[in-house]
């Protein structure tokens, strides 16, 4: 935990300060009571006005001194604390950021989010409430000092008191903690039965189990308001039971006070400081108890920032830099290429070798988990490989740096991923400085002008978080045109056209071919029909090259592209 | 979801405030759950009155424990400096005086030493003897006192124990509610609003509700009574010392409104930023690969970087605000403290005041406090439960799906044959989809739906299954209106196979059961065998039991399919409405698939989403839809000559694989 708060930076300072001021705070406020003693023993009892004006002044000082303190501690509290968070954020965002595919798959995405900002803001609230936390030792300490000084003679019921509270705080956490537990579980699993509802509506109208899963509901909600109520009841004890310890205290002392003030051992004015201090004592007991269970969540929150934190990626930048030849249109080869996932058993892709042409597609099709999405990938460097050799124009890609090799690649992922701006934005996020006739063409070419012009607001239309306002159709033609914006060497395709319908794919796939015709054309498919004019088919099967040719060669040599063929079209409309 | 937590401040200066529509209304309708418990809330109002008395009373009992001793003090020290004058002993002729006489007697100026409460310490007091601590008197009155703080203790248990045990009834009774209206509301209401949504009002809405319910509603209660016992006490004390404890009131509450006020409207914007930066995050997160692949990641840092400062300026101003409470009411808290110390110390020297009482006061001003800053924030707590009981009881008051009509009869041997006459439907009444649709399907027929993927095919299971209702026309079965047909029976006529198939959190017995209550194992192996998924189930170490996880991630896409078709052949309908599995499933499960399904629609009506050319030429019919209407409908080779849309599509799709080889 203490690694993540060595992230707080220049805040730490801060931090320092916040801890001074709760000392003086709490000094403060100890004082308080020994004034009051002063009233009550010189003023009162002696009958002396002056002492109780003075004593009165002093108390208004260190009033002031206690509030001021607070509200600069708080201050200071809540900026570092927000600078914490601040700076775990930017920590944790620029590692994922920068990240490789591994190691995002190694923690997945949604609990990176979770990461980055839920985990963060505990460690904030953690920080901003660590004030109280230091206070209450020192207050609870400070107030063991001054009560002891006050009447030494009551020591005992200080210890005593100590005791009981530890007790019932300890009894109470043992009672509690597997009670808190258990309600979160059946609280998650009381969300995941109305979630199923929620998803499988349909399914459910149609076989009419409304009623069973009304009654599943139920008995997960009876389950959890079960505990619920025995959490609310413990709780009903705890805060009646805390409260009478309290008095029964005051009782006590003045009990025994009254005997030691007989025979003149004890003054009422210390009596009264004495109560006052354990009341004192007593919170701060109360207030260290709930570190307990403040602690271990922020340190969980710290644990898994940490493991983003230390996470290291696998694939660098050359130390010196091989160059590409800057207008090179040429080929994209591998050789003898193998390459397994990190820990697998098994190679996904095991000696592949094939050269992609300019001027020409490549398509790769193999049924699902075949290494087709891995194949392309390697292609942009998201994974390195185990052995053999990746080479674009004639140059190893580990010899070029990351961002160099990239540049010349444009990439239509599976899913289409969009981003919050405006339609324009998305598509220049191929290429920065892309004039509005560079982006329309692309559009164009895309299929997209279409209904991109029949916005409103045109290119500066504004797309919600990831597209949510465009039909799927939509944001792959966006995606498309984003790729082509960047007029690549390399086109990669990973089954892009999923979404189109025919009449759409028919028209982009002819506008693209003109588009392209000097590029590297790398495509995906799933279904045969869309990939039979490639100049060269890649048939994928468990890793391996099973064959590599053109539709009709691999129909006649290759008989694993023959059964993905016949799966997909009858044997007679084939003949 | 975690349960959210409560801040410092309760939840109060916490939210972001949202607006209520009818704030007293809701409020009333809440306050409707209690109607049942109208004589339990009494009894809790009474014992939380009880035991807030007690509580108040107590102090000032002390107060007069503290007097006796301090009394005994004074008197001692008055008698021992008599003594000392004499020379350490009272002489004879003033054993039979009382103090009151003894001082009388004294010089002037000796006498004006003498303060006023010390004068009337010893008023009465006999000089026979040193005075004594009057142990039996102190002893009673701490044993009043116990009694007091002891039942107190037991009706504030009384209360909450009540309280909790009312709450969770009222809380289980809402999530209930809300959870069978679910059941009862049309599918159209599932399709407007997002899942998590409607997730969010049952868990964190209810949630909220039940917190004010428990914690807060005694809590206004006791804050109410407190105020109240406590102005009594201290006017019984003391006048003038209540004016100056009152006086410090106003200040409190202005300051708690203030803070209140602004720390909302700072967790607001903490609140907007937070949102901003989360969108981000997820945004480049989950488009992490595009990010890569373009180069973008130090843009991304960049706006990331001015997001995250804003929340930074944010975050700490929220935190520090809403923190400002505490040191402020509590430095207010200390000035009233020390207020009375002084000017009850100062009255109490001159006798118009007894030292115990000045004790008492002292922990009646800080008693004081507490409850006028929940009673300051009780206005926020009641907004945000307000707006949370609102967003459920939308819930509660939509409408339901039109009722069975009263002569709905149960299709008892259903044959299969599907009519559409003139059928309009739109989601919207504005926007009609299909506007005339007729299409006659004989029992045992198949029909292949074709098009673009999207909108058709859902439209179909929502007519179909009468998830939504038609704007016009009729759709009959077996020549029997649907909307005359009982819900349970008409839906238990379909078996529906679709791509993205539901599966919930339970054990594959339990899934592929789903259909029937009243199945045998053997039944369900039967079914899995016929779908194929038999041996791969038994493959599990845990075979059938084996419990599928929330995301089912413990199974192939095309093994859930294979799942729901086991399903479909235990529930044996009449009618089949089916997705052929495309790029998701490897080849091999979507021959086993394929299998699978013609086993299944043998001797039944079928309609078939239908990806492969030899389903679409084979079909007794086939519907051509574009964006969501069906355009075209006849057999492949009616459509052909037509050379309209399906033509088209044919020959861009599939006659490249007819020329080819």
């Amino acid at each position: 935990m203490l690694k993540v708060f060595k992230k707080m930076g220049t805040y730490g300072g801060y931090y320092a300060v916040v801890i001074v001021f709760i000392f003086i705070q709490s000094m403060a406020d100890l004082t308080l009571p020994k004034k009051m003693q002063v009233i009550i023993d010189q003023g009162i009892t002696q009958g002396n006005d002056a002492m109780i004006w003075e004593a009165g002044l002093q108390m208004l000082l260190f009033a002031a001194i206690v509030s001021v303190s607070a509200v600069i501690a708080s201050l200071l509290a809540a900026v570092c604390g927000a600078g914490l968070a601040k700076n775990l954020r930017r920590a944790v965002f620029t590692k994922v950021t920068g990240a490789t595919n591994n190691q995002l798959s190694q923690f997945g995405t949604a609990s990176l989010i979770t990461r980055t900002t839920n985990d963060v803001t505990q460690l904030q609230q953690f920080i901003v409430m660590s004030r109280l936390m230091i206070m209450a030792p020192v207050m609870g300490i400070g107030g063991v000092i001054m009560a002891v000084r006050t009447a030494p003679s009551l020591s005992w019921i200080i210890a005593a008191v100590i005791l009981v509270v530890a007790v019932f705080v300890v009894c109470i956490f043992i009672k509690g903690n597997p009670l808190f537990k258990a309600q979160q579980k059946k609280l998650d699993n009381l969300n995941q039965v109305m979630r199923e509802d929620l998803t499988g509506v349909r399914v459910i109208r149609a076989f009419n189990r409304t009623e069973k899963e009304q009654k599943r509901f139920e008995a997960a909600n009876a389950d959890l308001t079960g505990t619920a109520l025995k959490i609310a009841r413990l709780m009903a004890v705890m805060m009646p039971v805390t409260l009478l310890i309290m008095n029964l205290t005051t009782l006590l002392i003045t009990q025994v006070s009254a005997g030691l003030i007989d025979t003149g051992s004890l003054e009422v004015g210390q009596m009264s400081a004495f109560i006052q201090y354990v009341m004192q004592i007593m919170m701060s007991l109360i207030m260290v108890s709930m570190i307990f269970v403040f602690i271990p969540r922020a340190a969980v929150s710290a644990e898994r920032i940490n493991k983003v934190l230390a996470s290291e990626g696998e694939i660098f930048d050359p130390r010196q830099p091989a160059s590409l030849p800057e207008t090179g249109r040429g080929t994209l080869e591998f050789r003898d290429v193998t390459f397994r996932f990190a820990g697998a058993e098994e190679p996904v892709l095991s000696h592949i070798s094939f050269t992609a042409k300019a001027g020409q597609t490549t398509a790769v099709i193999g049924s699902t988990g075949a290494g087709k999405t891995t194949l392309i990938d390697l292609v942009s460097r998201f994974y390195d490989i185990e052995s053999g050799q990746i080479l674009l124009d004639g140059v190893d890609i580990r010899e070029i740096p990351q961002a160099g090799l990239r540049r010349r690649i444009g990439l239509v992922p599976q899913k289409a991923v969009l981003f919050t701006g405006t339609i324009a934005e998305n598509i220049r996020f191929g290429k920065e400085d892309a004039t509005d006739q560079e982006v329309r063409h692309a559009a164009q070419v895309a299929q997209a002008a279409d209904f991109i012009e029949s916005k409103p607001d045109g290119y500066d239309a504004l797309l919600a978080q990831g597209g949510v306002n465009l039909s799927g159709g939509q944001k792959q033609r966006l995606s498309i045109a984003r790729a082509l914006v960047r007029r690549p060497e390399i086109y990669i395709f990973d089954d892009s056209f999923s979404a189109l319908d025919f009449k759409t794919d028919a028209k982009l796939r002819a506008a693209l071919k003109e588009e392209t015709a000097d590029s590297i054309m790398l495509v995906v498919a799933q279904r045969v029909s869309t990939i039979m004019q490639a100049e060269q088919i890649l048939v994928l099967a468990d890793g391996e090259l099973a064959g590599a040719g053109t539709h009709k060669e691999l129909f006649e040599s290759c008989p694993v592209y023959r059964e993905i063929v016949l799966s997909q079209h009858s044997e007679e409309e084939i003949a | 979801m975690s349960a959210p937590m409560r801040g410092p401040m309760g939840h109060g200066g916490g939210h972001a405030q949202p607006k209520v529509k009818n704030f007293g209304g809701t409020i009333l309708r809440l306050a409707g759950y209690f109607k049942t418990a109208k004589i339990v809330l009494l009894f809790v109002l009474l014992v939380t009155v009880l035991s807030t008395i007690f509580t108040t009373v107590a102090p000032k009992q002390m107060g007069k424990a503290t007097t006796s001793i301090q009394t005994t003090v004074m008197q001692r020290m008055i008698y021992d400096r008599v003594a000392e004058q004499f020379g350490g002993e009272i002489p004879p002729q003033l054993t039979g005086m009382t103090g009151g006489q003894i001082l009388d007697r004294l010089p002037a100026e000796q006498a004006a030493a003498i303060s006023e409460n010390a004068r009337q310490a010893i008023a009465d007091m006999p000089f026979d003897h040193r005075p004594a601590m009057d142990f039996s008197y102190i002893w009673k009155i701490l044993l009043l006192c116990l009694g007091l703080y002891a039942f107190s203790a037991l009706f504030s248990f009384i209360q909450s124990f009540v309280m909790a045990g009312l709450t969770q009834k009222i809380v289980r009774k809402m999530r209930d509610d809300v959870s069978s209206k679910l059941n009862r509301l049309p599918i159209k209401y599932f399709d407007a609003y997002t899942h998590g949504e409607i997730l969010s009002r049952v868990t964190n809405d209810i949630d909220n509700i039940s917190n004010t319910l428990q914690q807060s509603l005694t809590q206004i209660i006791t804050s109410v009574v407190t105020i109240v016992s406590v102005l009594i006490m201290m006017l019984s004390i003391s006048g003038w010392l209540t004016l100056i404890s009152v006086a410090t009131l106003p200040l409190i509450v202005l300051i708690a409104l203030l803070i209140a006020k602004h720390s909302q409207k700072q967790f607001a914007s903490n609140q907007k930023e937070l949102g901003a930066l989360s969108g981000h995050v997820e945004e480049i997160y989950s488009g992490h690969q595009v990010v890569t692949a373009y180069g973008r990641q130090e843009k991304a840092v960049e706006q990331f970087d001015s997001i995250n400062q804003r929340l930074f300026t944010a975050g700490w101003k929220s935190q520090f605000i809403s923190g400002l409470i505490m040191p402020l009411t509590n430095f207010i808290n200390n000035l009233g403290f020390l207020l009375i110390c002084v000017a009850g110390g100062l009255f109490s020297t001159r006798g118009l005041i007894s030292l115990g009482n000045v004790v008492a006061f002292t922990q009646y001003s800080r008693q004081f406090t507490q409850p006028i800053v929940q009673t300051a924030n009780i206005m926020n707590i009641l907004q945000s439960t307000a707006a949370s009981a609102e967003r459920v009881f939308e819930i509660m008051d939509a409408a339901e799906e039109r009722p069975d009509a009263p002569d709905a009869v149960a299709l008892t041997e259903p044959k299969g044959q599907v009519t559409f006459e003139h059928v309009q439907f739109g989601y919207r009444e504005d926007k009609i989809l299909i506007s005339d649709m007729n299409l006659q399907v004989q029992p045992g027929q198949t029909v292949a739906i074709v098009g673009p993927t999207g909108a058709g095919k859902t439209t179909l299971v929502n007519l179909l299954m009468r998830f939504y209702e038609l704007n016009g026309g009729k759709i009959l079965i077996d020549g029997v209106d649907i909307t005359q047909i009982k819900r349970e029976s008409l839906r238990s006529l379909f078996g529906m196979v679709l791509q993205d198939t539901w599966l919930f959190g339970g054990s594959i017995r339990d899934n592929i059961a789903y259909s029937r209550d009243d199945v045998s194992d053997e039944d369900i192996y039967k079914a899995a065998k016929a779908a194929y998924v038999d041996r791969f189930v038994r493959t599990l170490s845990e075979g059938y039991d084996t419990v599928i996880n929330e995301e089912a991630s413990n199974l192939s896409q095309g093994q859930k399919q294979l799942m729901t078709i086991a399903r479909a052949i235990l529930a044996d309908p009449a009618i089949l409405i089916l997705d052929e599995a495309t790029s998701s499933v490897d080849t091999r499960t979507e021959v086993l698939i394929q299998k699978a399904m013609n086993k299944l629609m043998e001797g039944r009506t079928s309609f078939v989403i239908a990806h492969r050319l030899s389903t679409i030429r084979g079909a007794d019919l086939i519907l051509v839809m574009n964006h969501g209407d069906i355009i075209e409908q006849g057999t492949h080779e009616e459509l052909m000559a037509q050379k309209g849309f399906y033509a088209d599509l044919y020959l861009s799709q599939f006659s490249s694989a007819g020329q080819s080889a």
